[in-house]
């Protein structure tokens, strides 16, 4: 398909010609890029609750993003209406960043070659409303009839189908379809009078319907959340202190997304202000740490055909062997620093400048087996599934919240324990890495990674791994 | 005041919206513009500015409820939204408790409530940057040990908001505000420390010096260097007045009705009771003068109002909208909330508590030896059992006095106890944004460090 067939051609009558013009305007006072992100986003979500579909809601948002980037300085302006006049206006606004002689756009603009990463024919959003009522239901009948001590379950459902073009002044018109869905489950449960325990658990990615009709069904991930809160209804209180950390295989990977990807982020490193800038080449963490970040993978919920500045994505080897190997760059750091755009610009929507981002951010799989990781470890904790994460780029530090772990004694995996926060310092933590296993897994879809006020989709993974050193924020 | 257009649309949209079958309906819109502008080492870095508007709406079929929005404002766009709410209000269930507000719950604050000032939409871009660069500028000289910076900002925004309902509401205001940041990076020996300060008000005019902000921003950053990681240990936590209005983040969601009615909240069952120290009276006024949760009314068209929620640690009421009221079997407090899509929400307005005695110095003083807590990281609080466990960076009290700052340790407890265990509360209440209180200390909790 060419950008003539594509959906902007098509729905908005916008042709090659116009975003030439668009452009020439953008750069009419100078600057050595601009590029312009059409928008166009259908959503739909259901929120089921006590058994009841109580809300179900659909939306369209669009508009039109107009960056001109001079030295390294951006000037930005955006539309909600993809009328050429205000297409124009915005265009003018972004351009009083530079102050010179006009730039030249380079001319034809050429379609970038496709691939498609996400061939989903029909993206739920296209569905029938009603088959993807019968995904709720079928959730929350699933968690109900899962344990008798569950008394409160809510699914919520949600997905989206993205259209985008991008066209640059670099000579580039790109355009993708980007489907994205998501469910989720959280229960409470109750032994008795006791306190209720909570239990969550969510998947999706840029999948179809069939994809949770048969794949990672509702009642995957509605007994994986009773699982969760049945854990918890047994758990002792956490230890605090320092002590031996093992993380279990996918949605751990959040570690390496905080601890690593974010300070490996390139306007942070231009700027010299990550606890990672100007180590290039250095051992930043274990010998045994292959970590990448990879926008190509099939379906998952972090990968891009194309980057929200037009870039392909590409698998990106960050540390390998321990060594700090390359940063995540968009066009503006690129230029700045003299090397290529990784594919790694994002932005949350066209109201939003791109900055450099994650997508699927993963440690390659080591030759340990999981259990001799276990039994190695005389004290210690297991953590399996994680809330939230958060990181200062800067010290270095970082946090995330442990909501299902159990305590290792002696080798062996004994009591859970309840939700606690684990601290520590990325390129140190990454140091106390002593074991890595063989069983890489990817996380099942939910992740969202915030930056500046600005939310994406991400994806993560890691195998088991051994921290020898940890600090785990319990109170016991 | 009013928008006219935009009350035209979203009257026409809850018409249009009958004309198709809904029994009621709501529909809310929003218009505005916004600027922001990064500097740094000086030069400018980003400028964005440009505006938008999106509409949205909800509508009832008897008991069945749908929602939907758009930033197509075109009659076509409009139109799709109304049926697209239609359809979806066919396929919800029937929920005994969904429903528009009360009639006799409608209503507006009268008088102007200072939300909106022109001059703040009028300051030149080029004042703007140049504030900036002077925030900047002031951090970058105030201390030697500044060696790099992430640089300032400074945004703005004006616009309205829109609200009509299928019960005869129709209702506009304007708001503005705007803000000035600036992030020096400190640096000792090979590692770095990066602080802020910001100020943000409704009125240009209002904003605090630039000079000022880079000041304390770098007094911040500076104060960090050198942060050593002490014993785990129990002790007494003190939260700065800018960490602590998390706390009471907290309660307020512990004391909302969706958390009650789900029983996914520590205070289920508590109301009347004593949840928290003497010490504590928890205020919710959304009716304050030019504060920034100030509003006329709620979400749902519902007359903004002042709601105790812990009077000197009772539990003196839920924090509802219309369907968490009628759930509960209470009224609405007026803290409905929503943005364009879905069903409204809850929150809260000037949330603030009401401020003690001593000032910062005399609790440090007569705490002896604890912890003063600067910043908070992560998300590890669990609102239906209480569990607390956060990252955190601060100071080390010793002898009533700062001794040496301490990082990547956590401090935890529950939020049950850590209420009732109220040591002191600070005289140093000060508005910035929605929520406020003056410095909190807490009698113990567990530090995890080394």
């Amino acid at each position: 398909m060419g950008f003539p067939q594509s959906f902007f051609a098509t729905k908005f009558g916008i042709t090659a010609a116009d975003l030439e013009r668009y452009l020439a305007e953008a750069l009419s006072k100078g600057g050595n890029y601009a590029d312009l992100y059409f928008e166009y986003v259908s959503t739909s979500s259901l929120g089921l609750e006590e058994s009841i579909l109580k809300n179900a809601t659909q939306g369209v948002t669009l508009g039109v993003g107009v960056r001109v980037i001079t030295g390294e300085r951006t000037g930005y302006a955006y539309s909600d209406d993809l009328s050429p006049d205000k297409i124009m206006q915005a265009a003018r606004v972004a351009a009083c960043i530079s102050n010179g002689p006009a730039s030249i756009v380079k001319t034809p603009l050429e379609s970038m070659g496709k691939r498609d990463l996400y061939p989903v024919l029909t993206s739920p959003n296209e569905t029938a409303l009603m088959d993807r009522v019968a995904l709720v239901r079928r959730a929350d009948e699933a968690a109900r009839s899962a344990d008798g001590r569950v008394f409160q379950v809510q699914v919520s459902y949600a997905d989206q189908l993205k259209h985008v073009l991008i066209a640059a002044s670099d000579g580039t018109i790109s355009f993708d379809r980007q489907p994205l869905a998501r469910m989720n489950v959280s229960v409470l449960a109750r032994e008795g009078d006791g306190t209720p325990q909570s239990g969550y658990h969510g998947g999706g990615g840029r999948v179809d319907l069939n994809w949770f009709q048969n794949e990672k069904t509702p009642e995957h991930f509605a007994l994986e959340a009773v699982r969760q809160a049945q854990v918890q209804l047994e758990a002792v209180e956490a230890p605090a202190g320092e002590t031996t950390v093992v993380l279990g295989p996918g949605w751990p990977g959040i570690l390496l997304h905080e601890a690593v990807g974010h300070g490996l982020e390139a306007d942070f490193n231009r700027k010299g202000v990550s606890a990672f800038s100007g180590r290039i080449g250095q051992l930043v963490a274990s010998p045994l740490c292959t970590i990448v970040d990879d926008g190509t993978m099939a379906n998952r919920r972090g990968s891009l055909n194309v980057d929200d500045e037009g870039s392909p994505t590409q698998s990106n080897v960050l540390i390998e062997n321990g060594i700090l190997r390359g940063y995540l760059t968009d066009k503006l750091s690129a230029q700045v620093t003299g090397g290529k755009s990784t594919g790694s610009g994002r932005r949350e929507s066209y109201q939003a400048i791109p900055m450099p981002r994650m997508t699927n951010t993963f440690m390659m799989a080591g030759e340990s087996d999981p259990g001799d990781i276990v039994r190695s470890v005389k004290k210690g904790i297991y953590c399996t599934t994680f809330g939230g994460g958060q990181v200062d780029i800067t010290s270095g530090n970082f946090v995330f919240s442990a909501s299902e772990s159990y305590l290792i004694e002696d080798g062996k995996i004994t009591r859970p324990v309840r939700g606690a926060t684990l601290i520590g310092n990325g390129p140190e933590a990454m140091r106390h890495v002593s074991m890595v296993g063989n069983d890489l897994k990817l996380d099942e879809g939910v992740g969202v990674c915030g930056k500046e006020g600005q939310s994406v989709p991400v994806g993560v993974g890691i195998p088991t791994i051994k921290i020898d050193k940890m600090t785990v924020g319990g109170t016991a | 005041m009013k928008n006219a257009p935009l009350e035209e649309l979203v009257v026409a949209a809850v018409k249009r919206a009958q004309t198709l079958g809904a029994t009621d309906a709501e529909c809310t819109a929003s218009e505005g513009a916004e600027f922001s502008v990064s500097v740094r080492k000086g030069e400018v870095e980003k400028l964005k500015e440009a505006g938008s508007k999106a509409v949205g709406l909800r509508v009832l079929i008897g008991k069945k409820q749908g929602s939907a929005y758009t930033s197509d404002l075109t009659p076509e766009g409009v139109e799709q939204m109304v049926r697209a709410a239609l359809e979806l209000a066919h396929i919800t269930s029937e929920d005994p408790f969904a429903g528009l507000p009360d009639p006799a719950e409608l209503g507006k604050l009268e008088g102007d409530l200072q939300l909106f000032y022109e001059e703040t939409a009028l300051v030149p871009a080029e004042q703007k940057i140049s504030i900036a660069r002077q925030a900047e500028a002031a951090a970058m000289a105030a201390d030697e040990r500044i060696a790099n910076s992430e640089g300032a900002g400074f945004g703005s925004y004006a616009g309205s908001r829109v609200f009509a309902n299928s019960r005869g509401f129709v209702g506009s205001y304007r708001t503005s505000s705007c803000s000035l940041s600036t992030t020096p990076v400190a640096k000792l020996g090979d590692t770095m420390e990066r602080d802020y300060w910001y100020t943000m008000a409704r009125q240009f005019s209002k904003l605090e010096s630039p000079e000022s902000v880079g000041r304390k921003a770098t007094e911040r950053a500076v104060r960090r260097l050198g942060a050593r990681k002490i014993d785990t240990q129990k002790a007494p936590i003190i939260f700065d007045r800018t960490l602590a209005p998390s706390l009471l983040g907290h309660i307020f969601d512990a004391a909302s009705g969706e958390t009650i009615y789900r029983k996914s909240s520590f205070f289920v069952d508590k109301l009347g009771q004593s949840v928290a120290s003497e010490k504590l009276t928890l205020i919710d006024d959304a009716t304050l003068v030019g504060r920034f949760g100030t509003s006329p009314y709620d979400d749902e068209g519902v007359t903004s109002r002042r709601t105790p929620i812990l009077e000197k640690g009772v539990l003196k009421n839920y924090m509802l909208n219309t369907y968490t009221g009628r759930k509960l079997g209470m009224k609405t407090t007026g803290n409905a909330s929503r943005g364009l899509s879905g069903a409204p929400s809850i929150s809260h307005g000037n949330l603030f508590l009401e401020p003690g005695e001593l000032t910062q110095e005399q609790i440090f003083k007569a705490i002896g030896r604890g912890l003063f807590v600067t910043e908070l990281i992560g998300f590890g609080v669990n609102i239906v059992t209480g569990d607390y466990s956060r990252g955190a960076v601060g100071l080390w009290i010793e002898g009533g006095e700062i001794a040496y700052p301490v990082s990547e340790i956590t401090i935890a407890g529950n939020l049950k106890e850590m209420l009732m265990d109220i040591a002191y509360v600070g005289s140093d209440l000060e508005f910035r944004g929605s929520v406020n209180s003056p410095t909190l200390a807490i009698g113990e909790m567990m530090i995890s460090g080394q």
